[in-house]
């Protein structure tokens, strides 16, 4: 018996594991049925369906990055404290002091490399029409995905509290200042007034309500902090689990009727 | 990038060394295969050639001289870089792309041009100006996504034409020819699982080979020259030259939101759902991929490559001087009508008038702008389903048709607004700044 059959027929792997290595085609079918992970895919799918011309696995790969970005992030966590006092230097030292020197680096990367492998994977879905009937509302929640993947990018680009991250988020949301109606500086803010006094001002409007202050300071990198690490990867998971069951349900991969 | 011009070339020369071996290796793969998979004999000694002048190349950068750009030329391309040079030039380029599209994607063409245009970028590299953005670790991952999407588009548009010609001759798509099922163990999760593996294995590379950003701490008093927003922001950052921010800031960017979860509801053609095509989706697909590849895409490497200190356009080989200057003096619409138009001053309420007085001045003021606006987004759209899109009305009726006419005039009303203000310096087609509301 080699090693590896040793290790397979044991207590503890079958205890894991609900079924032998899948060698056959019906075990091959059932520990599709039977393993939580693999349930998320069908037991057999058409092979233009798994064609890497037609998905161009970008779908998959975006889903890899946002793995990549969550266990990268948890590990970075670890070392980082969201206050004025710490942010700076506990990036600082995490190029410098900690080990595995690349985990900000991997995390960064993977950031970027996430927002262009869900631009092409929408590119990819919509050159074939697959967001035609029956999969319009997956389109919909693909949509919302997108938006959320760039404010993950958005809320994390402060996190190292350089010039390169203040500035770029306060050139980002400068402009909720001037949302109609809510912002103080947007068309018809005016209207928004009780006897005279205005209700939306510079400590009341829309770029308030986001930065937590009237410029970004403290407050701010404390909310940036709770929305990337906890808020959109909750709200991102969610409607992945959605995303992936509406595949399903939808027939699968699309296809030439 | 830091130092003195000797040692950036000689840092520059060794990376282009590695570069151009890199881009000989990739050719000599493709002879290999070509002579011995496809026995095209001919066409193989054209990339073995190809891979010795590249190796010419390699070492003549590895000896400390890596060829360049001739030095009028990087003034001549300096000094045709503009708003409307680049805008004007992508959509050409992306239009004969397009147009061409049968010619371009034959394999050996577009072959040709990923050399062409890695060789270009070796040469540009070269000038010291080009690589100090070029290789800025933000800006990086740009440069990939160009080329990712010049081979994605490929890809796409090969299987497009190659589905279409089938159309013709009456056959199905290509994709239908793969209707067998197959077992999702092993065949899909071992891809799956290589698929990751050497995903890790390009981040694990990535994150050594390239250091992630950290500029001096934050400073609430020193603003940077130019600010710039993450890189996946810049286009709307374009947008603000163009409009207020309540525009390009907000509404625009809710309107492209909306308007992207639209599309399935306001497409009412059958054909095309699971398999590429252009020609039985030209109207959808022309619309997507201007609004993608041209207004968004486009805007972002300008954005990002071109737009320096104070937000002025710079060349991609030139200097980013902060003391550029460059005369700004744009005109209102109402300007335009009043004071030019009819050799008057601005329409303005009597001192002392009510709320009431003043706005009516005010709108008087702003008449033929606000006349220009309502005739766009009001009357555009029933003569649109009247004449050009009639067929477009009758199937998609009344709310559908609504929807997309709209969809479509904000879309249109950049490029519209930036052709204003390249021809005639058009600041606002209405201004009223006393409410915050410019257009
Ligand atoms: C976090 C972002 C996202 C992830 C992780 C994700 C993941 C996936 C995966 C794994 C699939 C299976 C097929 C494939 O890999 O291509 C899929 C399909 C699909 N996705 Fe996404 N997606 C994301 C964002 C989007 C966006 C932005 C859109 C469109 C705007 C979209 C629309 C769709 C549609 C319509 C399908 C069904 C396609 C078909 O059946 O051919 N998704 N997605």
């Amino acid at each position: 018996m080699s090693i590896g059959e040793m290790i397979r027929e044991s207590q503890v792997w079958k205890s894991i594991f609900r079924h032998p290595m899948p060698q056959d085609r019906r075990n091959r079918i059932v520990v599709m049925l039977t393993n939580f992970f693999l349930h998320l895919h069908p037991v057999s799918i058409k092979k233009q369906g798994i064609a890497l011309s037609y998905t161009w696995c970008m779908g998959g790969v975006t889903f890899f990055l946002f793995l990549v970005e969550t266990v990268t992030g948890v590990l970075l966590m670890f070392y980082y404290r969201p206050t004025l006092e710490w942010a700076y230097n506990d990036i600082l030292s995490l190029r410098d002091v900690t080990s595995l020197g690349i985990l900000r680096e991997l995390h960064r990367w993977g950031a970027h490399a996430m927002v262009i492998t869900v631009w092409l994977h929408m590119y990819r879905v919509f050159l074939t029409g697959s967001y035609k009937p029956p999969r319009e509302f997956n389109w919909v929640i693909g949509v919302i995905l997108l938006l959320l993947t760039l404010l993950l990018s958005f809320t994390g680009y402060l996190l190292p509290w350089d010039q390169l991250a203040i500035w770029a988020i306060t050139v980002g949301s400068n402009m909720a200042r001037a949302t109609p109606i809510l912002g103080h500086e947007g068309p018809g803010q005016q209207l928004l007034n009780i006897q005279g006094i205005d209700m939306i001002t510079n400590a009341s409007d829309a770029r308030f309500a986001l930065l937590g202050a009237r410029f970004v300071g403290e407050e701010t990198l404390n909310r940036f902090y709770i929305l990337h690490c906890i808020a959109i990867p909750l709200a991102v998971s969610l409607l992945l689990a959605i995303h992936f069951w509406r595949v399903r349900k939808d027939g699968g991969i699309s296809g030439p009727l | 990038m830091h130092g003195s011009p000797e040692e950036f070339r000689a840092g520059i020369s060794g990376f282009l060394g590695g570069y151009y071996l890199f881009l000989a290796a990739m050719n000599s793969v493709l002879a290999f295969h070509l002579w011995h998979n496809k026995h095209k004999v001919a066409q193989a000694c054209v990339w073995v050639v190809v891979t010795f002048v590249l190796v010419a190349i390699a070492s003549a950068a590895m000896g400390g001289s890596p060829p360049g750009l001739p030095a009028w030329l990087r003034d001549d391309v300096n000094a045709a870089t503009g708003p409307v040079v680049y805008s004007v030039g992508t959509t050409a380029l992306l239009a004969v792309l397009y147009l061409g599209r049968r010619f371009f994607v034959r394999p050996m063409v577009a072959w040709s041009g990923l050399n062409l245009a890695l060789v270009a970028m070796g040469f540009s590299m070269v000038d010291e100006n080009f690589a100090s953005i070029v290789t800025k670790p933000d800006n990086v991952p740009i440069v990939g996504l160009v080329f990712l999407l010049g081979f994605f588009t490929w890809l796409a548009t090969s299987q497009a034409v190659e589905n279409d010609d089938r159309a013709k001759q009456g056959l199905p798509p290509k994709e239908k020819l793969d209707n067998e099922k197959v077992l999702v163990w092993p065949d899909l999760v071992y891809t799956e699982l290589i698929c990751m593996i050497a995903l890790t294995a390009f981040l694990i590379v990535w994150g050594i080979a390239l250091q992630a950003p950290l500029e001096a701490p934050a400073s609430s008093v020193k603003t940077p020259n130019p600010s710039k927003a993450p890189w996946y922001f810049l286009g709307l950052q374009e947008m603000l030259v163009y409009y207020d921010p309540w525009m390009a800031g907000v509404v625009l960017p809710s309107l492209i939101i909306f308007g992207l979860m639209a599309i399935p509801f306001i497409d009412f053609n059958k054909k095309g759902n699971g398999y590429f095509t252009i020609e039985q989706r030209k109207f959808s697909y022309l619309i997507f991929q201007f609004g993608f590849l041209e207004m968004w895409v486009t805007l972002i490497i300008l954005g990002t490559f071109f737009r320096g200190p104070n937000w002025n356009i710079f060349g991609p080989f030139e200097y980013w001087d902060p003391h550029k200057v460059l005369a700004l003096n744009n005109v209102d619409l109402s300007q335009y009508f009043w004071v030019k138009g009819m050799g008057r001053g601005l329409p303005k309420a009597p001192p002392g008038s009510g709320l009431g007085t003043e706005l009516l001045w005010i709108a008087l003021r702003e008449g033929p702008g606000i006349l220009l606006l309502l005739g766009y987004f009001l009357a555009l759209p029933p003569l649109m389903a009247t004449t050009v899109f009639r067929k477009f009305f009758v199937k998609m009726g009344f709310i559908r048709f609504m929807l997309m006419s709209n969809l479509l005039l904000f879309m249109a009303a950049l490029p519209l607004k930036m052709a204003l203000r390249w021809t005639l310096n058009l600041k606002y087609i209405v201004s009223i700044p006393e409410y915050f509301l410019n257009f």
